[in-house]
């Protein structure tokens, strides 16, 4: 909230000066300006949000919408068995987090990089990146669940769960990539004529001096990459991994009730929320820091 | 012995012939100061001879061996090069003394202990250890820019390159860095520095050069090219600067 005129900390002033007749009248009121904001923001909430749930609770079909979305009892009874699938969920986004973080740097460097004979490596890069970028990430899981496992080739795994990762890194990794190599692009060339003057090859001059500050300014939306990953882990359900999805799947399927869905929703976003909040705190706070470089 | 010979050098940007058949000599132990307007073709001369820009005609000699040679190892050259930049360059993510120590311990693979003492010794010379753990966002402009100066002096370079170093400073910064090249220049570094501080440029200059368009129009000691100009370039770039109370 961006407020023109806000209530301002005097504590730490109050032992320099004692305010004056003029600032006292000002305090007085701004603090009925801002009782008034309150007033006004807590009344339009409590409007439009009960207008909101009037219209959903009087609607016609309310009652049946409650009765298989919402039914608290079996909405505890199945908890167990999703919160266990979730934590696959949560297991293949570490696994998969870090498979995506090693893979996606060595496609960023490839893409980046000017090595003459790196030059078929950076083409593959490329196209991979290309690829992957544009095919539909349910569509990889299944080209990869269903794919691979027809192949019938010795020693290569059948376990749906690994597939399934796979199938996620292969895709995150081309979006990560691109990310990582913004973030190199953004470095200001002056940086990288610094360190060739001082004799860094380009390889250390990337290693010590252009990928540090890179990784660090595209930390909020690799963040947010982590927090669309988690989401989409629900994918890999459509191979048969019980994750949290497939979990409420079961138990609906169970007994035509569709409150384990619902179930499912929330547990995911007991953690998509403060993460999202997390990342938008971090995301403030290097805006707030390349300001601060652009005035110095 | 000459350090650095240029001989006959050219470089355009596409159609813009920004240097023009250059010749310049640097005998060891002097400075030779570049003046002119901006674009002039000064900081190019000065990338041309750290081979941060490619040449398009003419051979740069570096203790008499040829470094526009296309088979050379640039990183080579560069470790007998020092340069320091107008807007200072420092790595905003090290500290001062990482940022001194990290070309001396990476490229000249100098032990970590040793180049932590040579550094500190540095700074304190220069009123500068008490920010050895410092960020550079943390100092002033005209700190950032000492340290940029002894962050490109820490390798020992054979010759220091300083591109328009107190440009971008505060007026009363200028002359702490500009001691500290007096300094430098009265222990026998070799220097190029293009400047627009003309009495500093009359302080340390053995040879001043007057370029435009890319050519040296005027050439000769301070007491001639600054003091007493002979060509009429060179008089009115003069008169200019000192309309601008630049003299």
């Amino acid at each position: 909230m961006n407020n023109v005129s806000p209530a301002r900390d005097n504590s730490g002033r109050a032992s320099l000066w004692t305010p004056s007749a003029r600032e006292v009248e000002r305090q007085v009121a701004r603090t009925a300006i801002n009782r008034k904001k309150i007033l006004i923001a807590t009344t339009s909430s409590i409007l439009v949000l009960g207008a909101l749930a009037s219209l959903i609770v009087t609607s016609p079909g309310w009652q049946v919408v409650k009765e298989t979305f919402f039914d608290w009892s079996y909405g505890s009874e199945v908890l167990g068995a999703i919160s266990k699938g979730l934590i696959v969920n949560i297991r293949l986004t570490i696994i998969a987090a870090i498979l995506i973080g090693i893979f996606a740097m060595v496609l960023a460097l490839l893409r980046t990089s000017r090595s003459a004979a790196l030059t078929p490596f950076r083409f593959l890069a490329t196209a991979y990146v290309d690829i992957f970028r544009g095919v539909p990430l349910l569509l990889v899981i299944l080209l990869i669940g269903f794919g691979l496992p027809a192949l019938r080739i010795e020693g290569l795994t059948n376990s749906v769960l690994i597939l399934g990762t796979a199938a996620v890194v292969l895709t995150y990794s081309a979006y990560v990539a691109e990310v990582l190599r913004s973030g190199i692009l953004s470095i200001h060339p002056s940086q990288r004529a610094a360190a060739r003057s001082l004799g860094l090859t380009s390889s250390q001059t990337m290693r010590h001096v252009v990928l540090p500050q890179a990784v660090k300014r595209v930390v909020p939306p690799l963040l947010n990459d982590l927090v669309a990953l988690l989401k989409d882990t629900g994918l890999v359900s459509i191979l048969g991994v019980t994750d949290a999805v497939r979990a409420a799947q079961i138990a609906s399927s169970r007994t035509f009730n569709y409150t384990p869905y619902v179930t499912a929703a929330i547990l995911f976003l007991l953690i998509t929320i403060p993460l999202t909040r997390y990342t938008d705190r971090v995301l403030a706070k290097s805006i707030k820091r390349q300001n601060a470089q652009g005035a110095a | 012995m000459n350090v650095l010979e240029v001989k006959n050098l050219r470089k355009c940007f596409d159609d813009n012939l920004v240097l023009d058949d250059l010749s310049l000599t640097v005998p060891d132990h002097t400075a030779t100061v570049l003046i002119g307007a901006s674009g002039s073709g000064k900081s190019t001369l000065l990338r041309c001879i750290n081979l941060l820009d490619s040449i398009d005609d003419g051979s740069i000699y570096l203790d008499g061996r040829e470094i526009s040679d296309p088979g050379i190892d640039v990183d080579e050259v560069r470790r007998s090069l020092g340069m320091v930049f107008q807007s200072f360059n420092l790595f905003p993510h090290m500290s001062v003394l990482d940022n001194i120590t990290l070309s001396p311990i990476r490229v000249h693979k100098i032990s970590k202990a040793q180049a932590r003492d040579e550094a500190m010794s540095l700074l304190r010379r220069f009123d500068l250890a008490d920010k050895a753990d410092q960020f550079p966002d943390r100092l002033s402009g005209g700190q950032q820019q000492r340290v940029a100066i002894i962050r490109s002096i820490a390798v020992k370079p054979r010759l220091l390159l300083l591109d328009e170093i107190t440009s971008s400073l505060d007026p009363v910064l200028v002359n702490e860095v500009l001691s500290i090249v007096r300094d430098l220049k009265t222990e026998g570094m070799a220097m190029v520095l293009a400047t627009h501080e003309m009495g500093f440029a009359t302080q340390v200059a053995d040879e001043v050069c007057f370029l435009k368009n890319g050519k040296i129009v005027e050439r000769g000691p301070a007491s001639q090219v600054i003091s007493a100009p002979q060509h009429v370039d060179t008089q009115d770039f003069l008169q200019r600067v000192h309309e601008a109370g630049r003299l």
